[in-house]
């Protein structure tokens, strides 16, 4: 690492091709949403629009689709970085080679859940998904306000038919393998 | 005749703002709209879920969407991120009968099959093509006039533009004219189309309130009476969030925040209190003396 007018320049340490996963763009690709991770130049059109990437230097689009590209497998799925993306899906409206960039952030959200990283927060708001059948619960507080305004008492979900769901889907061993680490 | 909806609440208006489903129902029943309330409808899973598990938010997004599908209505979401997901699911299922074919395969665990018979709408598509513009003009019996306004559609209903097809995704009218029809003044500001950061709450706290503060200051800029939010994130953000970043960043802002069917409720004559605006953490009162 360098310095230079104050500004903090990170230099990496150059890649070696034996670092290189090549499956990994490949299982990348197979995922609703990566489809189309190929076609990326490296334009930079997604960072230039990102509000994030405005407020922060942790979150770069275009770096994480080359490292994708690149095959850094164990790099991608266990940065923090991937997690930071806000789903406002500006990038996926400007791409001019029509990369569907946030999708590809979900998509590789999902390979790294598979892979035990996750947010805490994430896989709390889904745990609650399962337990209640929504994601943000109703109190009695809630209900007594409800109740205030003149609105009806909200209507009961099936939590059984989401807990089969989510059984079949598998989606609950994957919480409880998050919830575990 | 009378245009029936399945309405879809989703999670965060039931539970969190409730004065947002007041003006929904009292609003649509006013102009003439049968809301059917959609029972045993869950969470939508929208990007929490989608992001841990792509195949587990389709298969509960098409759930709800067979509820729809069993109570022959077309569903009208009240939620930017429930418009999203279950635009998205609605119209992938459609096209893709692979994709179908295992989403059937989960759904029949809880003895539903997707057919793709119904379709997603917001509510404010709804109201302006089933309705459209004049018609709205028409039910304002307490014009607005002089209410400048800021407009914030929210990410979720215009992007990915190739599924919503909601309005134009960077420079969308929609709002605006819906605004404008109630005689207030839809006013341009800086930053218009960025995201409120809502998304990144419990991820990053510090950036999600950094964008809802950037959000604010660029509006303050703009010396306008209200933002008017379609999205209950969004909501979310500004409002309960405004006190946060007001003290945080120590820049006292005090900007009402509205969701559209209040401010058209508002022109259709209806009361604050009928409205339950006071449930709302940023006082209302300063816009509503200017209408006064």
């Amino acid at each position: 690492m360098s310095e230079k007018e104050g500004v903090e320049v990170k230099i990496r340490e150059p890649l070696r091709t034996s670092d290189l996963d090549r499956s990994f763009p490949e299982e990348v690709v197979k995922h609703p949403g990566g489809e189309k991770l190929y076609l990326c130049y490296q334009c930079g059109s997604c960072a230039g629009g990102c509000p994030v990437g405005k407020i922060t230097d942790s979150y770069r689009p275009r770096q994480i689709i080359r490292m994708a590209l690149l095959g850094l497998r164990d790099e991608v799925l266990s940065s923090d970085s991937i997690w930071l993306c806000a789903s406002c899906y500006t990038c996926q409206e400007r791409c001019p080679q029509g990369v569907d960039i946030a999708d590809l952030m979900l998509a590789i959200r999902n390979m790294a859940a598979d892979k035990g990283y996750a947010p805490k927060t994430l896989v709390e708001q889904a745990s609650s998904l399962i337990e209640n059948g929504r994601i943000v619960e109703i109190s009695d507080l809630t209900e007594r306000r409800r109740y205030t305004l003149g609105l009806p008492s909200v209507s009961p979900i099936s939590v059984e038919a989401v807990k089969k769901i989510v059984a079949k889907t598998a989606f609950d061993k994957l919480l409880e393998k998050l919830r575990g680490k | 005749m009378k245009l029936s909806y399945a309405l879809f609440l989703g999670c965060v208006v039931p539970a969190r703002e409730p004065s947002y489903e007041l003006s929904v129902r009292k609003v649509f029943r006013e102009l003439g709209f049968n809301l059917v309330d959609l029972k045993g409808a869950t969470c939508c899973a929208p990007i929490p879920v989608e992001s841990l598990s792509f195949k587990t938010s389709l298969a509960i997004a098409a759930y709800n969407l067979c509820l729809a599908e069993e109570a022959d209505l077309n569903l009208m979401t009240i939620c930017n991120g429930c418009f999203q997901v279950l635009s998205r699911a609605n119209m992938s299922l459609k096209k893709d009968e692979k994709l179908r074919t295992d989403v059937n395969d989960v759904l029949v665990e809880v003895g539903k099959e997707f057919k793709g018979a119904r379709n997603v709408r917001d509510y404010l598509q709804v109201i302006y093509s089933d309705l459209g513009l004049e018609k709205i003009r028409g039910s304002v019996s307490k014009s607005l006039k002089g209410l400048k306004v800021a407009t914030f559609y929210g990410c979720h209903i215009l992007k990915p533009s190739s599924v919503l097809m909601f309005d134009d995704p960077e420079r969308p009218h929609i709002l605006d004219d819906l605004v404008d029809a109630t005689g207030a003044k839809s006013v341009p500001y800086l930053h218009k189309m960025r995201c409120c950061g809502g998304l990144l709450r419990g991820i990053s706290d510090d950036l999600a309130r950094k964008l809802a503060r950037d959000k604010l200051f660029s509006v303050s800029q703009a010396q306008v009476d209200c933002i008017v939010t379609v999205c209950p994130f969004c909501f979310l953000q500004l409002d309960l969030g405004q006190l946060e970043v007001s003290r945080r960043f120590n820049e006292p802002y005090k900007i009402p925040i509205l969701h559209y069917p209040e401010l058209l409720g508002l022109a259709m004559g209806m009361t604050p209190d009928e409205l339950g605006l006071h449930t709302h953490r940023i006082p209302t009162e300063p816009m509503l003396n200017k209408i006064e």
